[in-house]
């Protein structure tokens, strides 16, 4: 039975031109999502492919239990990473997963490049291509989504994903923003975008999905609504994500300064905590999620040139942008950090990464490495908002030399200023929040996607330390390595991994069952190793070697929770995974 | 006693949608073509969501446009509908002041809130909830 999730919409930008081809083998052998994706970008993704050239594919998968059950609202966006050069893959909710499966597809991969700027208006079964000139260049992101908003139909069924600037100007690391608030962060999908001259994807539907079991599935949806109500699910709403920024402080793993320290004397100021008593103006939830974890700050300001004339902009806060703008930074107040937060995404930035990069800058300013010749007159201090205001606008502006190379990555822009040693790079993607022992650094490294979302390597070390326990780098490493694969069929059926306590493999089944499709646990864990084997083909394909890694010297530098950290250990461990990944790759897994 | 739907507050809503998924489910169907619910923002998810549904009017426009009678009166406020009856001209949908009348694309004809309370279990936030109608009010 075909509900929609097999049909493949492609699209090509060149030619203008659309079609649907039927995948149910696709889907049936590799979920849907990250496993879909995967073999779409190996299809259609050709070898040594320009990750801005219109060769490379952009693919969005969605998975199985998208519209059925609540949670598996996640979209899987695939395509090879201007940044790494290598695998890209980022994850976003909002009501992206929704409006794909309810337009009636299960995935879209979009080709080619457009001459002239253009969005996608995909409403069912009509693709439309609209002409975007007087949205590009438009300043802010927000601002495209309101246009898009009341020109396109579809209010409350749709996803409007689009790119800002940074995109626009092809930055590395540019984001993709959906419902102007959740984002394909990581990677550079909006580079991808702008090089299409894609500005935006509108995208909306109202079908239907029909079950086997009508009455099984009413209960199974109810008894994972109820799980879903959990105390391990509540605290995702309560505080949010920014409930651990204190608890990562205390302990030690909280990377500020660049890394130069792992605590932050101003991380109360920026807490949860302090977030919800002061600013926490509204939750959000992504569509058919009851968890509702999306924190809105209020933030009330006046206009200088007016007396009593005030706006109150709405920006999006979490755990991440939180340690990569505010304590990588040194920003000491709520409010600013607010505003750099809101000046990213204004611009369509991935947040972390543009974090890092101006940590590293500051650092490499401050050891006379650059110069204000370099940046453009300014002078990077730690906690100096104004300064760092600027400098995002720089690098989504693109504005000289230096610029374009930190819009490169600070692994690119290292090589060509130097100071590596302080450049926090793991397989060319910039660090994310958690200094918090070997686990989460090898995570960094050997991960497919180079995010701490692969292995969860943080939470081996916390547990490490909760137990008071070290382990060798080789448990290290079958942990992440077994995570990393079960992840992947949980990405694939698109759930949202704060959802992944609830969906253990026995309610997957179950869940499987209701829907009509029988499915046994073993056979889930062989197509999780699968699509992991898969995503390091393509890797190696494109030239990733573990041996080619680099180690960031910084991190062995600044004490973690569990100490300080070795290169012989994080070496051990790098090998240790070469020769795990050595015997997924040579495994013939059936399917 | 008879009840209807009726909307709490509407600034609980957190925009999860799980009440027009939970609508469907009533036709033993994932999706949301047949919900008679919808949820939407006011203009942005920053500024907050709508609840569009049937309010079980007394004196209900839409069953005054109906040119078939397929819509009567509904105890305790609203319509129901005669499927058999409906010849779906939309007349109905036109006349509803709140938008509150949807329609099924795969048989023309409209989809209207029967009052039955299925949503009010999968809302997490207590935005709707079924309220007792005091007869003769």
């Amino acid at each position: 039975m075909n509900d929609g999730l097999a049909n493949v919409l492609h699209i090509d930008l060149s030619r203008k031109r659309f079609w649907v081809e039927e995948r149910s083998e696709l889907f049936d052998e590799m979920i849907g999502g990250s496993g879909a994706a995967i073999r779409l970008l190996e299809e259609e993704c050709p070898k040594g492919a320009d990750p801005l050239g219109p060769e490379n594919p952009i693919v969005l998968a969605v998975g199985p239990f998208t519209g059925l059950y609540p949670i598996a609202s996640k979209t899987v966006a695939m395509f090879k990473s201007p940044l790494t050069g290598n695998l890209g893959e980022s994850h976003c909710g909002g009501r992206s997963p929704i409006a794909i499966r309810f337009a009636g597809y299960g995935a879209i991969v979009i080709k080619g490049s457009s001459e002239t700027p253009i969005y996608l208006a995909i409403h069912g079964g009509k693709v439309l291509f609209r002409d975007a000139s007087v949205i590009w260049h438009m300043a802010n992101s927000a601002t495209v989504g309101r246009i898009l908003r009341e020109k396109e139909p579809g209010s409350g069924v749709r996803s409007i994903m689009r790119i800002g600037r940074a995109g626009e100007n092809l930055v590395s690391y540019a984001s993709v923003v959906t419902e102007t608030y959740r984002h394909f962060g990581r990677l550079g999908l909006g580079a991808v975008f702008g090089s299409k001259r894609l500005k935006a994807i509108v995208i909306s539907g109202r079908r239907s999905i029909p079950v086997s079991d009508m009455k099984g599935y009413r209960e199974t949806y109810r008894e994972i609504f109820e799980l879903l109500a959990s105390a391990e699910m509540r605290k995702y709403h309560e505080l949010g994500t920014s409930m651990n920024v204190n608890p990562l402080n205390e302990l030690g793993a909280l990377p500020t300064r660049n890394l130069q320290t792992s605590r932050f004397e101003h991380a109360e100021a920026l807490s949860g905590e302090n977030f919800a008593r002061k600013y926490l103006g509204r939750r959000v939830a992504c569509a058919h999620c009851p968890v509702a974890c999306i924190h809105l700050a209020a933030l009330r300001e006046p206009y200088e040139s007016e007396p009593y004339f005030y706006k109150t902009e709405m920006i999006s806060y979490d755990y991440e942008p939180i340690y990569a703008l505010g304590s990588m930074l040194g920003i000491s107040t709520p409010e600013a950090l607010l505003r750099l937060m809101d000046k990213v995404e204004v611009l369509g930035l991935d947040v972390i990464s543009t974090g890092v990069a101006l940590s590293w800058a500051t650092e490499a300013q401050q050891k006379g490495i650059v110069s204000t010749k370099e940046t453009n007159g300014l002078k990077l201090n730690w906690n100096d908002e104004e300064q760092y205001s600027k400098a995002i606008e720089y690098i989504a502006a693109q504005v000289n030399d230096f610029f374009k190379a930190l819009g490169k990555g600070v692994a690119y822009a290292s090589s060509v200023y130097g100071g590596e040693e302080f450049a926090l790079s793991f397989g060319g993607n910039e660090m994310p929040g958690y200094h918090t022992g070997p686990a989460a650094h090898i995570g960094f490294l050997i991960g497919s996607r180079h995010s701490h979302l692969d292995g969860a390597g943080y939470s081996i070390d916390q547990k490490a330390v909760a137990n008071k326990i070290i382990l060798t780098p080789r448990e290290i490493v079958d942990r992440i390595v077994e995570e990393e694969a079960w992840r992947q069929v949980l990405s694939s059926l698109v759930i949202c991994f704060f959802g992944r306590g609830v969906f253990k493999p026995a309610l997957i089944l179950l869940a499987f069952k209701a829907i009509g499709r029988e499915v046994s646990e073993e056979r889930l864990k062989r197509t999780g190793e699968n699509i992991l084997k898969k995503k390091y083909e393509f890797k190696r394909r494109e030239g990733f070697s573990i041996d080619s890694l680099e180690i960031p010297e910084r991190i062995l530098q600044t004490e973690t929770p569990l100490g300080y950290l070795s290169r012989e250990t994080i070496r051990e461990g790098l090998t240790t995974a070469e020769l795990r990944l050595n015997s997924i790759m040579t495994r013939n897994i059936p399917s | 006693m008879v009840k209807r739907l009726s909307v709490v507050d509407v600034n609980l809503c957190v925009g999860c949608q799980c009440c027009m998924m939970a609508c469907n489910r009533r036709f033993g169907e994932g999706g949301i073509a047949r919900s008679a619910i919808h949820i939407k923002s006011v203009g942005g998810v920053e500024r907050g969501f709508i609840v569009i549904v049937c309010r079980a009017c007394r004196d209900p426009s839409c069953l005054k446009v109906c040119p078939t009678n397929a819509l009567t009166r509904r105890v305790g406020g609203g319509v129901v509908l005669n499927q058999s009856r409906c010849i779906g001209c939309k007349r109905c949908v036109e006349s509803c002041t709140i938008d509150a009348i949807f329609w099924d694309e795969s048989v023309e004809k409209p989809v209207i809130c029967v009052h039955c309370g299925y949503c009010i279990d999968y809302c997490p936030y207590g935005v709707i909830r079924m309220e007792e109608v005091v007869e003769n009010e």
